[in-house]
């Protein structure tokens, strides 16, 4: 490892940051854990991936953003993100705070928390600390103890037994200016039977050397669905790190929908635990690599409950030098009979300089399961090019048709009409 | 209008890796007329429909092809399509996550150029128009472009392409292959709605039970590469009651495949 630079933060701004904000004593003593675990633990082991001269921590945390009243105050890069004429329940963070928060009473009135985190550990204090760090743990690695040391903001979805929410909850995370970081922690939990949709996106402005450390813990309870869509857009100015990670017990769905358009460099992990017997995952990742990018996106489910059923698909399209690692992980544990376990990695390579690699592991330790996998890397159909062609179609059309025709299964899936719009726009772009 | 369309293939010879198909093809198809080329198996009727729209699996090795007296095969395969050209195919590509409404108005504009591009609202009718005609569903025009559709399916949308795309030289390359009566009728329904005399055809096929459907106007019996007989539909009867081996004596014929050393 290389030699670890001076931190830009120190116990006594975590301590300041914590009263300020009125945090409960636990939360206090879990940032200073995480402080001191950060001086100790690695960085994560990736495969095919050194990023220990990566921007992990040199970052001014706990940069204040001013609230703003309306929505129309917002920046332009965030408004974008917004159907600005029917706000219902949103969060806008910028850096460590939050700008603008609404619920409606309709989400009250059916007992559905939705909530900043530092309101949630004010107000629902025992039910945060009761779910907070149980799937991923604050010592796992160096990333996620830095992230208990800085964690400011994120949101806090309780979904009550038996309740079904119809509109997908928003939020969106800025990082803007020199050394600024964005280091959300989103907890999600739906009781029985219980329905909902969240939606965020990770947008960035001005500035450089910013980071992004965030962390989705999401706890899918018995017939419960969740699903979480993420779109991040990040300049290259920003190196971003996410964490995400749900559980699932019997008879649940974890739906995962997540766009992976960041210009900068980029470590992604995604992992559902199938705990309960029928419980369900579906992973869907797209990723466009350009300029000279690096990232590594892993995609994983671990089967635990019996008749468990996982698929998972990501998509990558490949320019410029950019290099992108895609790894699919199914890993069956013994018991977990009649699990089944499907993965497909997809890469269209755009250039000769880029790389894209697919890999797709499987790891089985059951003897009456069914898995399998798909991984391909390549270029263009010249058959699908010649019969666009033929239709009068020109060639680059043709070829812009074929990359956003493969990429579009998964945005179709975005549930929020403005983000989705956004993401395709991010996809024209990144795609020049 | 523009003058009446004209395509003119002379002497046309093309191969595939080494080895030769097309051995000197002749043809001449005018707006207003019905082409049909019959033949057995093996014999490049197909490879005729791919040459002319420039498939790049094959090269030509010799001869001219003019599509109202501009050289077709200097053209790439968009620019061939734009001249008026269209090749229903016999398989063609599945493309996911292109819708087959997105693909057709981005084929319509294509030929209508910037500036001058179809209204969505006049699209829609169109095609809402023209997939009533095939007995197509609606929800055809938000699927992906052949994407899990049948043979039968796959056939009608190159049909409803070619309905939209409004073309002046149109190739149907064994349209009717596995197609069951009913459907054969509808698509040769819509084949006859856009016969006019600023169209012609060029209709490929092993079996003369299409023709009673679509009416050529000549018939042309395809062999070892090139035309070796024509004539008018009378033709086409003949061959559904004989087969082909009376042309194969009469022309001392033995193998009628592109095999056969000519």
């Amino acid at each position: 490892m290389s030699v670890d630079l001076q931190l830009r933060f120190d116990s006594e701004a975590i301590t300041e940051f914590s009263k300020a904000n009125q945090e409960p004593a636990w939360f206090l003593e879990k940032r200073l854990a995480g402080l001191k675990a950060a001086g100790e633990l690695q960085l994560p082991v990736l495969e095919k991936t050194k990023i220990d001269k990566w921007n992990i921590q040199q970052f001014v945390p706990f940069q204040a953003s001013s609230p703003v009243a309306s929505v129309q105050e917002l920046d332009e890069v965030v408004k974008a993100q917004i159907d600005l004429d029917n706000v219902s329940n949103l969060l806008v963070q910028k850096n460590a705070s939050v700008q603008f928060f609404a619920v409606t009473d309709e989400l009250k009135q059916q007992g559905v928390i939705f909530a900043p985190l530092a309101t949630a550990l004010k107000e629902h204090g025992d039910l945060v600390q009761k779910y907070f760090q149980q799937v991923i743990a604050l010592d796992e690695h160096k990333l996620t103890a830095l992230h208990t040391a800085v964690v400011s903001g994120g949101v806090f979805l309780y979904v009550p037994k038996n309740v079904e929410v119809k509109v997908p909850l928003q939020a969106v995370y800025q990082v803007a200016g020199d050394d600024a970081l964005v280091s959300p922690h989103v907890l999600i939990v739906a009781e029985a039977n219980s329905k909902v949709s969240y939606v965020d996106t990770f947008v960035s402005g001005e500035g450089n050397n910013m980071v992004v450390n965030s962390i989705v813990e999401a706890f899918v309870g018995p017939g419960a669905n969740v699903q979480v869509a993420s779109v991040r857009t990040l300049s290259v100015d920003v190196h971003d790190y996410n964490f995400r990670r749900a559980t699932v017990d019997r008879d649940g769905t974890m739906e995962w929908v997540l766009g992976e358009m960041n210009d900068g460099n980029t470590v992604s992990n995604n992992t559902t635990l199938l705990k309960g017997q029928a419980s369900t995952a579906e992973t869907k990742t797209i990723s466009v690599g350009t300029g000279s990018q690096r990232q590594n996106l892993t995609s994983q489910v671990q089967h635990f409950g019996t008749h468990s059923e996982s698929n998972m698909v990501s998509k990558a399209v490949m320019t410029g030098e950019a290099v992108s690692i895609l790894n699919g992980i199914t890993k069956i544990e013994k018991g977990a009979e009649k699990a089944n376990g499907e993965q497909a990695e997809n890469v269209l390579m755009l250039s000769d300089k880029a790389r894209g690699d697919a890999n797709p592991i499987l790891l089985i330790d059951e003897d009456d399961v069914k898995a399998g996998h798909a991984a391909s890397v390549g270029r263009f159909s010249e058959e699908s090019i010649y019969y666009l062609m033929s239709r009068g179609i020109s060639r680059q059309a043709a070829e812009r048709l074929i990359i956003l025709g493969f990429l579009d299964p998964v945005v179709a899936e975005i549930p929020i009409e403005e983000v989705q719009n956004r993401l395709r726009q991010a996809l024209e772009r990144k795609l020049g | 209008m523009t003058a009446i369309p004209h395509l003119q293939i002379k002497n046309l010879r093309a191969k595939i890796e080494d080895k030769e198909i097309l051995k000197g093809m002749n043809l001449e198809i005018k707006g207003g007329e019905v082409h049909a080329i019959m033949g057995p198996n093996g014999t490049g009727k197909s490879t005729l429909a791919s040459t002319l729209m420039g498939h790049p699996k094959f090269e030509v090795t010799e001869g001219e092809v003019l599509i109202n007296g501009e050289d077709l095969l200097d053209m790439a395969v968009d620019e061939r399509a734009r001249a008026g050209l269209f090749l229903a195919m016999q398989y063609p590509s599945e493309v996911s996550g292109v819708t087959n409404s997105d693909f057709l108005r981005s084929a319509i504009n294509a030929r209508r150029g910037e500036g001058n591009e179809i209204s969505l609202m006049k699209f829609i009718r169109e095609m809402d128009k023209k997939m009533s005609t095939l007995e197509m569903d609606e929800s055809f025009s938000h699927r992906y472009l052949n994407e899990g559709f049948s043979g039968g399916e796959k056939k009608r949308n190159e049909i409803l392409q070619m309905m939209m795309i409004e073309p002046s030289i149109c190739i149907l390359d064994e349209i009717d292959s596995g197609l069951d009566i009913d459907a054969l009728k509808v698509v040769a329904n819509g084949v006859n709605e856009m016969r006019t005399a600023d169209r012609g055809f060029l209709i490929i096929t092993h079996y003369q039970r299409l023709l009673n459907y679509i009416k050529p106007d000549f018939v042309h019996v395809m062999m070892q590469g090139r035309i070796v007989k024509s004539g008018g539909p009378e033709l086409a009867e003949r061959l559904e009651a004989e087969g082909y081996d009376w042309i194969k004596e009469e022309l001392g014929i033995e193998d009628e495949t592109v095999n056969a050393n000519v």
